[in-house]
């Protein structure tokens, strides 16, 4: 499904790796840069409720790149979705660009947190949750991507201990994993979530049926999280 | 009488009453005080369990989805913990909240350095944008609260102590207040120090200035007193010595001018006790404090 318009231009999934060479200039890009990309697309693509048209909606789906690292992918499928002009991404990183090797809300239309520093982007996913619940958009959902290595911080892991238990039914979080944390054990992140009482499932990370399946997976009164495997990095 | 910190919860429980986009988000300390808010307003009172990093973090996503988030806890696990969420998940994302902090410098001096934090208001200086109350009376606590909660999406923090004086003073929450009006220069006192600056200069003919908001620091009054009491400036402050000692430079860059700056010392004590002990082992007492303050403004002025 491809919806958005730009100057009566569609993109598809098929023009992602052209988008990403305005950025990197290259034609082929490794699974390092990728990782992300799949699961980028099957939620702005068929899952997020956002538009560029309305930015400021405060009902919107909250979409937090938490893994600021190679958001190359990310500026792809905003400019693919209409957030960003395809004419932004060649200057990706210079001095007069808004686009950096870190996202900055402040500076690029439809993004929701200024990422970089790891760790921070699921404890402000829980307030985003917890604003949300309390001024009654029951129906908005916070999503938050998260590095399998970015784990690694304690930070998040006072944010899965306490959503819950506090029941955070909005807040949903997509680990994409490409087994690159330094110390880690066989389903370890996953039985990390389960433990603290969250909902878990583990998919095949570029399969977009099997991500949609499981992005949209009931999950009644809990938070959500799904482990999107990839290709292991190359250490 | 009683403290700042009791004065805390029933004000920003009055405020949760008022205002449907003021949310409390605690870290156990000072829960007890929001157990009936917590029943009135179940969403928007939020203890996150021993997790400053989550504190910090969580109210900044409360004030992205439009909320008025009151995040509290000591200084020290306020301010110093979750300083890099302060940086970034406040500053950096452009987010507003009111941090609340007690224990102060010294507050609980049998508990010893762990709950100590005189450096905070010295690390909120490295960042852009705060606003900083440091109110001296339990009264001046409650009208900075409101002032502080009120103030947009701005990023506030407000410093209660059990130190206090013996009366409150009006405050606006910008401008600092002239108590005395002297010659032969001026001390800024900050908050709670105020009753030992005024007994320790009682008889010198000095300008006394008030300070309960300290960041903006207003360098309009501090201006207007030295064209009196001339340009040699004593700062006492609650906090690390010297922490405006820059701002007051800053202030009076255009003119030749001496400042002193008073507070609390670097060195750790590695002492326990009561408050007041700490206080002269700091030398801000009013015997110190007037030796200290006649010794810089020279004898025979």
């Amino acid at each position: 499904m491809t919806t958005t318009e730009e100057r009566g231009r569609t993109y598809g999934y098929a023009d992602l790796p052209a988008l990403m060479s305005l950025m990197t200039g290259d034609e082929k890009h490794g699974p390092a840069a990728t990782s992300t990309l799949d699961v980028l697309w099957v939620l702005y693509d068929r899952v997020l409720r956002v538009a560029p048209g309305r930015p400021d909606d405060p009902g919107r789906d909250r979409f937090l790149l938490s893994k600021g690292h190679g958001p190359m992918a990310y500026y792809a499928v905003l400019a693919a979705k209409g957030f960003v002009p395809e004419e932004w991404l060649p200057g990706f990183g210079s001095f007069d660009s808004p686009l950096g090797h870190h996202p900055d809300r402040t500076l690029v239309p439809g993004v929701e947190i200024g990422s970089g520093s790891l760790g921070h982007g699921l404890p402000i996913a829980v307030g985003s949750a917890l604003g949300l619940r309390a001024q009654g958009y029951d129906d908005a959902k916070v999503w938050v991507l998260v590095g399998d290595a970015e784990l690694d911080e304690g930070s998040n892991h006072e944010a899965i201990a306490f959503a819950g238990p506090a029941g955070l039914e909005g807040l949903h979080t997509v680990v994409v994993d490409n087994a690159s944390a330094r110390h880690a054990r066989p389903g370890g992140l996953a039985a990390r979530f389960e433990a603290a009482g969250w909902s878990v499932v583990t998919v095949d990370g570029r399969d977009h049926e099997a991500l949609y399946a499981a992005f949209t997976a009931p999950h009644p009164g809990r938070p959500h999280a799904v482990v999107a495997r990839v290709e292991p990095k190359a250490v | 009488m009683d403290t700042m910190r009791d004065r805390f919860g029933p004000v920003v429980t009055r405020l949760l009453d008022e205002d449907p986009r003021v949310a409390v988000v605690l870290a156990e300390i000072g829960a007890d005080a929001f157990t009936d808010a917590a029943r009135r307003h179940p969403d928007r009172v939020v203890n996150v369990g021993i997790r400053e990093q989550l504190l910090v973090g969580a109210g900044a996503g409360l004030a992205l989805t439009g909320m008025r988030p009151v995040v509290h806890t000591f200084a020290s696990f306020l301010v110093e913990r979750p300083f890099e969420q302060l940086k970034l998940d406040l500053g950096h994302q452009d987010a507003g909240a009111v941090l609340v902090s007690a224990a102060a410098s010294f507050d609980w001096p049998a508990g010893g350095f762990t709950h100590m934090a005189p450096g905070d208001v010295a690390l909120l200086d490295t960042l852009d944008g705060w606003t900083v109350h440091v109110p001296g009376h339990p009264d001046e606590a409650e009208t900075l609260l409101r002032h502080a909660v009120a103030a947009g999406d701005d990023k506030v923090y407000v410093r209660l102590s059990a130190q206090s004086n013996a009366a409150g003073r009006p405050v606006d929450g910008q401008r600092f207040r002239t108590l005395r009006e002297g010659r032969s220069g001026v001390v800024l006192a900050v908050g709670p120090v105020l009753d030992e600056v005024l007994e320790a200069t009682s008889g010198l003919d000095v300008t006394v200035l008030y300070a309960t908001t300290v960041r903006p620091f207003d360098t309009a009054a501090l201006e207007r007193a030295t064209r009196a009491a001339g340009t040699d400036v004593v700062l006492v402050e609650p906090y690390l010595a010297g922490t405006s000692t820059a701002v007051v430079n800053d202030a009076l860059s255009h003119v030749p001018h001496r400042v002193l700056g008073l507070g609390v010392g670097r060195r750790e004590l590695r002492r326990y006790g009561r408050l007041e002990e700490h206080v002269a082992a700091h030398g801000l007492d009013a015997g110190s404090l007037r030796r200290r303050i006649g010794a810089f403004l020279g004898p025979g002025r």
